[in-house]
């Protein structure tokens, strides 16, 4: 087997496991600071149970998130010793300072706030998870701004030594000014807070069906719609300039999310679209006029350049060779990722209207609920597919090709031993995770007001 | 400032980076492979996870961080190690990660099988770490296979040499020795003095380890390629450890813990100094090895990375020592004062 397949595999594997978890720390962080603060503020007992009980939950999903993010900081140079040494005088400054700024706080501080509840003043307490929180999202921060060079190098930020054959920085803040790198930011940390605004939906409606702890979870419901609502908009808006973005800098991507092949003005967006089997040719589809346009420019008039065309464009630039990414992939994942994002929207708003116009405790939909924590998880799976697919076959946008990137040394056999070496421990773990998630989230919050939901402890090791 | 005192300074800064690495999760390596040992019943094996709970994390994020540093400072370095390892690496991310969830899933659940299953992955991960660190350190110090496009030509058997398998060897038990000093000032009672009877064994078994590895370092001439000579810095590595041995048996834990960290500083300070200013010595072509100065990022990027340091790592450092400040008392391994 191929070494370049079998790197993206392990890639693929590894970043896209990382990513189920990541989001859900990001997001759920801040809720569980903003419930400790009510209850620092008003004494409610209630609030006190929320920060805990969704602190739990928090934590099981932190563990995975935090150990499976080591592996992101090595295999930069276990996998990609090339890449890392062409850009690693560019790349490894905002990894080095996620590492110093970001992780340091996030580590110690939830160390702080897991600890030290009744030894640490409240006050200190309650600063610990917002610091916590902050830190989760900081290093959110400097990996997008890392990743944003990879999408789009932003041009006055580097220069090419001859000499030494590598990209080398000139310029610190036009690669942490890039606003590729904030717009995924903003589009990340506001799909954080819809994660974590769906996990509560979900878990506070498999309660309230049961009419368990109404007060708690009817309350956690009510402010998980209205964050749910809020923060799908903003995902939507940092999407849309995205997507404006992208026009200027990748429009490869764009024209392939769409599965446009010929240059249209004004362009039209595709609703479905079933191409031939070689990819190449469109046979049918259902379009909508003008909407492409307005999505990429904000007017009904401009011109989308298609795919034929860009290939070309790319042939006379950088030499003979296929710079079309695999359409199939990023025009589904590009279609499931929106088609969700608005469905979390439409349903967040529904939440709301629902909750404002009375009790919603014997509603007839609220068993159905719990279904929509599958939304996030395939949303954003499938944004971080479109997004690094999309970008293919660079790994560095117009750079650097991905099979140039590759550790030569490797050998198949070493990856394949730690391809099936790391999907053996990361399916454990997803076991132990969702076995621990769903009891904890059905045992409710005074169980988490405990050591564990089970009875009392029984010895462990030998007897004495 | 120059390139050349960048680059220095930069060598300098990964070296404390990886010996503050040594020093904070020495302990909590030596601890989590002493926890199935030492802990006969849960509440005391919660009590001994409990002295290093709230800092374990911190305490990663320095690998985490030396890693990150060597990517910005010494990308050709960072590529070249981290492909070059790859098996050995893959198997320490492994132990890292099995290690890191079990902390945190372990109490989670009642059943015996279960906490018994993750308090065992805490200790095989705990041992695969340190055994594999030391044993990747002792291939640094001893060279690698490099050829001239700064390409590890080995494999995982030709780091499995006898002077590697002996640096990781001497590592786990330095690092056992370590964390049962460590558990000694954290703990009381029963699980104390049980904890001062293993640290006398395992001094024995450490300094056996540490005089043998010093030997074959000596013996070999791996310490004089450089162009700094270690000095006196060795020998006051060897004199901290056989101090130690005398606080051990006095059971003063505050002292024997200071000796032994001091060990651990003085012995990455002799390794970090007999390398500069080689970073990966090539066994294949001497004129073939990584040095500080064909390995090293652009001026510009060696300057705001400075920058970046000298505000930050204070800072870190602060609320990182206000941490162990804080949660400075003896746990006790009674079940109405232990956290989970």
């Amino acid at each position: 087997m191929d070494i370049v397949i079998l790197s993206r595999l392990q890639f693929a594997l590894t970043t896209i496991y990382h990513w189920l978890f990541v989001p859900l720390t990001l997001g759920l962080g801040w809720f569980v600071a903003f419930f400790q603060t009510r209850y620092y503020q008003t004494k409610d007992e209630t609030w006190h149970k929320m920060a805990k009980f969704w602190g739990k939950l928090f934590l099981i999903n932190f563990a995975i998130g935090v150990v499976t993010g080591i592996v992101q900081e090595f295999q930069f140079g276990m996998n990609w010793s090339q890449y890392s040494r062409y850009v690693g005088d560019i790349f490894g400054a905002p990894l080095a300072v996620e590492a110093l700024v970001a992780f340091f706080m996030e580590s110690t501080f939830l160390g702080i706030w897991i600890f030290g509840e009744g030894r640490v003043s409240e006050k200190v307490h309650l600063a610990s998870i917002w610091l916590a929180a902050l830190g989760s999202n900081l290093s959110a921060l400097w990996i997008l701004l890392a990743n944003g060079f990879m999408q789009a190098p932003p041009a006055n930020s580097y220069v090419f030594n001859a000499v030494k054959g590598r990209l080398e920085l000139v310029n610190f803040f036009a690669l942490i000014g890039n606003p590729k790198g904030w717009i995924f930011f903003w589009h990340t940390i506001s799909d954080g807070v819809a994660m974590a605004a769906f996990l509560i939906l979900a878990v506070s409606a498999y309660h309230i069906v049961r009419k368990q702890n109404l007060d708690f979870f009817k309350r956690s419901f009510s402010i998980a719609s209205v964050a749910g609502l809020v923060a799908g908009v903003l995902i939507f808006l940092g999407g849309h300039t995205m997507g404006q973005y992208m026009r200027e800098v990748q429009p490869m991507k764009l024209a392939a999310l769409e599965a446009m092949w010929k240059t249209e003005q004004p362009a039209s967006f595709s609703l479905l679209t079933i191409g031939d089997l070689s990819g190449k040719k469109e046979v049918w589809s259902i379009r909508i006029p003008y909407a492409m346009s307005f999505l990429s420019c904000n007017n009904f008039s401009c011109e989308v350049k298609g795919v034929d065309e860009l290939q070309a464009d790319a042939v006379q630039k950088y030499g003979p060779g296929d710079y079309v990414p695999l359409m199939v992939v990023t025009y589904w994942t590009f279609r499931i990722m929106m088609a969700f994002g608005f469905v979390m929207i439409a349903f967040s708003a529904f939440f709301v209207w629902a909750n404002m116009r009375g009790d919603i405790t014997n509603a007839k939909w609220m068993k159905w609920v719990p279904w929509v924590l599958i939304l996030p998880y395939l949303a954003n799976a499938s944004g971080w597919i479109l997004t690094e697919m999309g970008r293919q076959p660079w790994i560095v946008y117009g750079l650097l090709k991905v099979q140039d990137a590759v550790s030569p040394n490797l050998t198949p056999v070493d990856l394949l031993i730690s391809l099936i070496g790391y999907t053996a421990v990361y399916g454990s773990l997803a076991v132990a995770m969702v076995y621990l998630m769903k009891k904890y989230a059905i045992a409710g919050p005074d169980a988490a007001m405990h050591e564990s939901v089970d009875a009392a402890p029984m010895h462990v090791g030998s007897q004495d | 400032m120059s390139y050349e005192f960048l680059q220095i300074l930069w060598f300098i800064l990964i070296a404390v980076l990886w010996i503050g690495f040594f020093f904070l999760e020495g302990f909590d390596f030596g601890v989590g492979m002493l926890l199935p040992f030492l802990g006969k019943k849960d509440e005391e094996r919660r009590a001994i996870i409990n002295s290093i709970g709230s800092v374990w994390d911190g305490n990663e994020v320095w690998l985490l961080t030396a890693g990150g540093a060597t990517f910005a400072a010494f990308p050709e370095w960072y590529a070249t190690m981290f492909s070059g390892f790859y098996l050995a690496l893959f198997l320490l991310l492994i132990g890292l990660i099995i290690r890191g969830v079990s902390f945190e899933y372990r109490s989670k659940d009642a059943n015996p099988a279960w906490r018994n299953r993750f308090d065992w992955m805490i200790a095989t991960g705990s041992f695969l770490a340190a055994l594999l660190l030391g044993a990747a350190f002792a291939n640094l110090a001893r060279g690698v296979p490099i050829n001239a496009d700064k390409m590890f030509t080995g494999n995982l058997f030709t780091l499995l040499n006898p002077y590697g398998l002996l640096g990781g060897l001497t590592t786990v038990a330095i690092f056992l020795l370590h964390g049962a000093n460590f558990l000694g000032l954290k703990l009381e009672g029963e699980l104390r003095k049980r904890v001062n009877v293993f640290a006398k064994k395992l001094w024995i078994g450490a300094t056996v380890l540490y005089i043998a590895l010093g030997v074959f370092t000596y013996v070999a001439g791996f310490w004089s390629r450089g162009i700094v000579n270690p000095g006196i810095v060795p020998i006051a590595a060897v004199a901290a450890l056989l101090v130690a041995g005398y606080f051990v048996n006095r059971k003063m834990e505050g002292w024997a813990f200071i000796m032994v960290a001091l060990n651990i500083v003085l012995t990455q300070v002799t390794f970090f100094s007999m390398t500069f200013p080689n970073v990966m010595l090539s066994t294949t072509n001497p004129d073939w090895s990584l040095t500080i100065y064909n390995a090293s990022s652009s001026q510009y990027t060696l300057t705001v990375m400075s920058i970046i340091a000298l505000i930050f790592v204070p800072i870190v450092l602060a609320y990182q020592g206000w941490t162990y400040y804080m949660f400075r008392k003896r746990i006790s391994a009674d079940k109405n004062t232990l956290v989970y």
